[in-house]
């Protein structure tokens, strides 16, 4: 989200949903929408069948929605800044882009223009595979459109150059006027239930709920007082990947995770072991004793989402509720009330009656949820920001002006991944989810239903690639990269690009992550799962 | 008021906008017109024949699902000829295939031939796993219709080699609801009327396992029959108005579809779309529908644990809290605060990521807080 924030100074889809079939172009890349955002991705097709919206996919596989697409770009795997870079060239030199947007909205063409001359369609072509024509034709085809709008998910932020990637889509809308309008907008659809709630409500390093920086004196003042505190530690705290890292030198002693499997979702997951064992102490909050929660000192049984009252917010910004279903089994406990326990019993008491008084708390100290309450969500969610009690919410961003003022045009150039192939690994390997699985499989591995639609994992190879290896559907293949293996059947598939293979993470016993690269975005300290080398082998 | 654009339903002056049918415009305005094929935001098939309204100044009932509003239009949409020719033709569709919801309770002497070949194949035995919620039994209901014919019902065998659904063909009444529902809501093209349109099929007439189906079960959700259902009701047979249904927001993906919950005896037997309501407008995908045996799995963690050398065991909630507090406690005053991590997390509320990274600020006084948003 670090490369919207720094475009437009607020990192989240910056449109509703229901906005994509007010599109009369859709640009999706990096998102296998139809099998990781089923639902959106009926908006997606209903505006092309219903609406006549032209949709272009940019993806280097075959995905179900290049059925519905005007024009597939079928790019080389990490060279997406090159393709949008060239998208642009067309769109400047062709003379087809917004320029009274450009001139009252955003700042910082003049560098956009000077470097994204070099990328004619001709060198884009040789660097990313899509035929200059095609290139072309797409790039006048957004240009073209009234209302724009761009999906991306993973397959953009899952690279080093990820908030690259991220601000060249940033750049794209704005060059032609897309931000701000009905239909329109730069929309990342996030993968997790509550993402966007986790971020909005400070679960990370350097900001508290609401984006409000840990590092601003006035921002402190306010929660040291809010939460009846003597202090606040100043400086951001590390990201994830970094404690990790720091667990596996000794310099971390003790950590605390709730809900998350990083036994199986971080990249090199040898090293995430050697890491989580050389802490004092390691307490896991889970409703399953995850592949983490076996390495733990300490593990705290939690209740599943439909044993407890609260709220999520979506990846369109909208805060909704969670109301309980059913009740825990055992003695697990709500994971608020185990903090509020361990708070109190660590001599910071926290005493809440029932989430609605968290809530209140949040809308107090949250300026974007300060509207907010459980009254006004009963029926419908409600879209942040939404600064006062009468405010309706606000589903389109920045339609007056960037939340930063003027949107910001970055001048970013094409770097190629961190790992490339080679003779030893000829082989590209990215990595993604399939429609019956989600992420680690914690929960829907639990079903035999779901487990009998997709069993097992397997590597997703082009007729060609399968051809010069001499392998058959369903062979059993050792895939190898610099940092491990791992064993699974072959798919031979359109759906591969020839030189790429495709895994899926889900699966333990064929754990895509023991593959990829630990590699990281310098901004937001994403890992590129999405591109490494591999070579493969039948299995014995 | 647009002076231009009304039509007067029952009395009652409603305004309509271009193109719109009759039982559009009466669904707007309030007015109910009973229609077993009619999906909003859908083409209407006009199949089940049941929404017929009087026109003034015409002799022949009309079908409002088909007919536009124009200006000036005189529409009854309740009299009793209206009555009189929708019992017939429930009449017809009940009498097509296996609706034996309405002799289930009768004595067994008392059933006629049609009745006890309705109740013949062994599947059909018990209840049907739409009693309760099913649209031709409300309205067989309400216009008193009853089966009148003893003919042989010969229909498809039933087909649910699949995890989830069930398609019995002989309660199809060739609505075309599942059929829009595939095609114009979730567009995923799998199902579609055959070339007699006698039966609905996939591709080929294959199994849905066979085909290109992804079982988000949007057609179970719109079929107003039993015909299509959900494998687990199929087998438990819920018994109708025996479970209580909560609304909440699916924990998959960032998408945020409403659902019900249903709940029988503090079990979950069914999750349903929310309908009307954004982001999904009732649809859900193959996870949202059908993946919830994780939430009440055996598997699930019932007590703490804590590690007494290589095993953990189980302990009591004291004793776990106070095991972390004091080792948390010791660790900060040692090591200070920043040896400390805590990783939240995208799966819990929003309430409880507050209270995380208050924890982690508040009480061990670190910014070390994350969550594996970029994993």
């Amino acid at each position: 989200m670090a490369g919207l924030a720094a475009a437009f100074g607020s990192g989240a889809m910056t449109n509703p949903i229901s906005d994509i079939e007010k599109a009369d172009v859709i640009l999706v890349i990096g998102s296998n929408t139809t099998e990781n955002h089923p639902v959106l991705s009926t908006y997606v097709k209903r505006a092309v069948t219903k609406k006549g919206a032209k949709l272009i996919v940019a993806d280097p596989r075959k995905i179900d929605l290049t059925q519905f697409a005007t024009h597939w770009l079928r790019h080389t795997l990490g060279t997406d800044v090159a393709l949008i870079n060239g998208m642009m060239n067309v769109i400047i030199e062709e003379n087809l882009y917004d320029k009274d947007y450009v001139e009252s909205r955003t700042e910082g063409f003049k560098e956009l223009k000077e470097m994204v001359k070099t990328y004619s369609p001709e060198h884009v072509e040789d660097i990313t595979g899509v035929p200059a024509k095609q290139l072309v034709e797409a790039a006048r085809l957004y240009a073209g459109a009234k209302a724009g709008s761009i999906l991306y998910a993973m397959g953009i932020t899952q690279h080093i150059t990820g908030t690259d990637n991220v601000k060249s889509l940033a750049n794209l809308a704005m060059l032609c006027g897309n931000i701000g309008i009905e239909g329109g907008g730069v929309n990342p659809l996030r993968g997790q239930n509550n993402v966007q709630g986790a971020c909005d409500m400070g679960g990370l390093p350097n900001v508290y709920s609401g984006y409000q920086k840990v590092d601003d004196p006035a921002v402190r003042e306010r929660m040291i007082k809010a939460w009846s505190l003597k202090d606040l530690p100043d400086r951001p705290g590390i990201p994830v990947t970094e404690m990790m890292e720091l667990a596996y030198d000794g310099k971390m002693k003790a950590m605390y995770i709730i809900g998350e499997n990083p036994m199986l979702s971080d990249p090199d997951l040898s090293h995430v072991k050697k890491s989580l064992k050389n802490l004092d102490l390691l307490v896991v909050q889970d409703i399953f004793l995850t592949e983490t929660a076996q390495l733990a000192d300490v593990v705290l049984p939690s209740a599943s989402f439909a044993e407890k009252d609260g709220t999520f917010t979506n990846t369109e910004r909208r805060v909704q509720r969670v109301r309980k279903a059913v009740s825990s089994p055992g003695d697990a406990k709500d994971d608020w009330k185990i903090i509020c326990n361990l708070a109190d019993k660590m001599g910071y008491p926290m005493k809440y009656g029932n989430p609605r008084d968290i809530f209140r708390e949040i809308s107090e100290v949250t300026p974007s949820y300060s509207g907010i309450t459980y009254e006004r969500i009963e029926h419908e969610g409600i879209y942040w920001p939404c600064p006062t009690k009468d405010h309706p919410g606000t589903p389109v961003l920045h339609k007056e002006q960037f939340s930063r003022g003027l949107g910001l045009f970055h001048a970013v150039e094409y770097l190629p991944p961190a790992e490339l192939p080679d003779k030893k690994y000829p082989l590209f390997l990215t990595t993604g989810r399939v429609l019956y699985q989600y992420h680690t499989g914690t929960m829907t591995m639990k079903s035999d239903g779901l487990n009998q639609l997709a069993p097992e994992c397997f590597v997703e190879i082009s007729k060609k690639d399968a051809e010069v290896y001499h392998i058959e559907d369903n062979d059993m293949l050792k895939i190898i990269s610099r940092r491990g293996k791992i064993k699974a059947r072959a798919k031979i598939s359109e759906r591969a690009k020839q030189g790429m293979v495709f895994i899926p993470f889900h699966y333990v016993r064929a754990a895509a992550n023991k593959l990829t690269n630990t590699a990281l975005d310098p901004v937001a300290k994403i890992p590129e799962y999405k591109v490494c080398a591999i070579k493969i082998e039948k299995a014995a | 008021m647009d002076t231009e654009n009304i039509i007067i339903i029952n009395g009652l002056k409603c305004s309509f906008s271009k193109n719109e049918t009759i039982l559009e415009t009466a669904l707007r305005n309030g007015i109910k017109i009973p229609s077993l094929c009619y999906l909003s935001n859908t083409v209407s098939t006009g199949k089940c024949k049941i929404c017929l309204v009087e026109i003034e100044g015409e002799d022949e009932l009309v079908l409002s699902c088909q007919t536009v509003s124009q200006h000036g239009m005189v529409v009854k949409t309740d009299t009793p000829r209206i009555a009189a020719a929708r019992r017939a033709r429930l009449e017809e569709l009940i009498s097509s295939g296996h609706h034996n919801c309405l002799v289930q309770e009768m004595d067994i002497n008392s059933w006629t031939d049609f009745q006890r070949d309705a109740m013949a194949p062994d599947i059909h035995r018990t209840l049907c796993p739409a009693y309760g919620e099913c649209r031709l039994q409300d309205l067989a209901i309400q216009y008193r219709a009853r089966p009148v014919k003893a003919a042989k019902i010969t229909a498809p065998p039933v087909e649910d080699v699949n995890p989830f659904i069930v398609r019995d063909f002989s309660r199809c009444i060739l609505c075309g609801r599942c059929v829009k529902a595939c095609n114009e809501v979730q567009v995923n093209r799998v199902i579609n009327f055959n070339e007699s349109e006698s039966k609905v099929i996939t591709k080929d007439d294959l199994p849905l396992k066979d085909s290109n189906c992804v079982f988000c079960g949007e057609c179970v959700q719109v079929c107003p029959v039993g015909a299509l259902v959900s494998k687990r009701d199929f087998e438990i047979h819920t018994k109708p108005n025996t479970t209580k249904k909560i609304r909440t927001t699916c924990s998959y993906c960032g998408v945020g579809c409403q659902i019900y919950i249903h709940v029988k005896d503090n079990q979950i037997v069914k999750v349903t779309g929310v309908d009307n309501f954004g982001p999904n407008r009732g649809s859900l995908c193959v996870k949202g529908r059908f993946g919830f045996d994780f939430v009440q799995h055996p598997a699930r963690l019932t007590t703490p644990l804590i590690r007494k050398g290589k095993k953990l065991k189980e302990a009591t909630w004291d004793e776990a809290i106070d095991y972390i507090a004091n080792k948390l406690g010791y660790l900060k005053d040692k090591y200070g605060p920043d040896s400390i991590g805590v990783l939240t997390s995208a799966r819990i509320t929003n309430e409880e990521n507050y209270l995380a990274q208050k924890f982690a600020r508040a009480v061990i006084g670190t910014n070390n807080i994350d969550h594996c948003a970029r994993l």
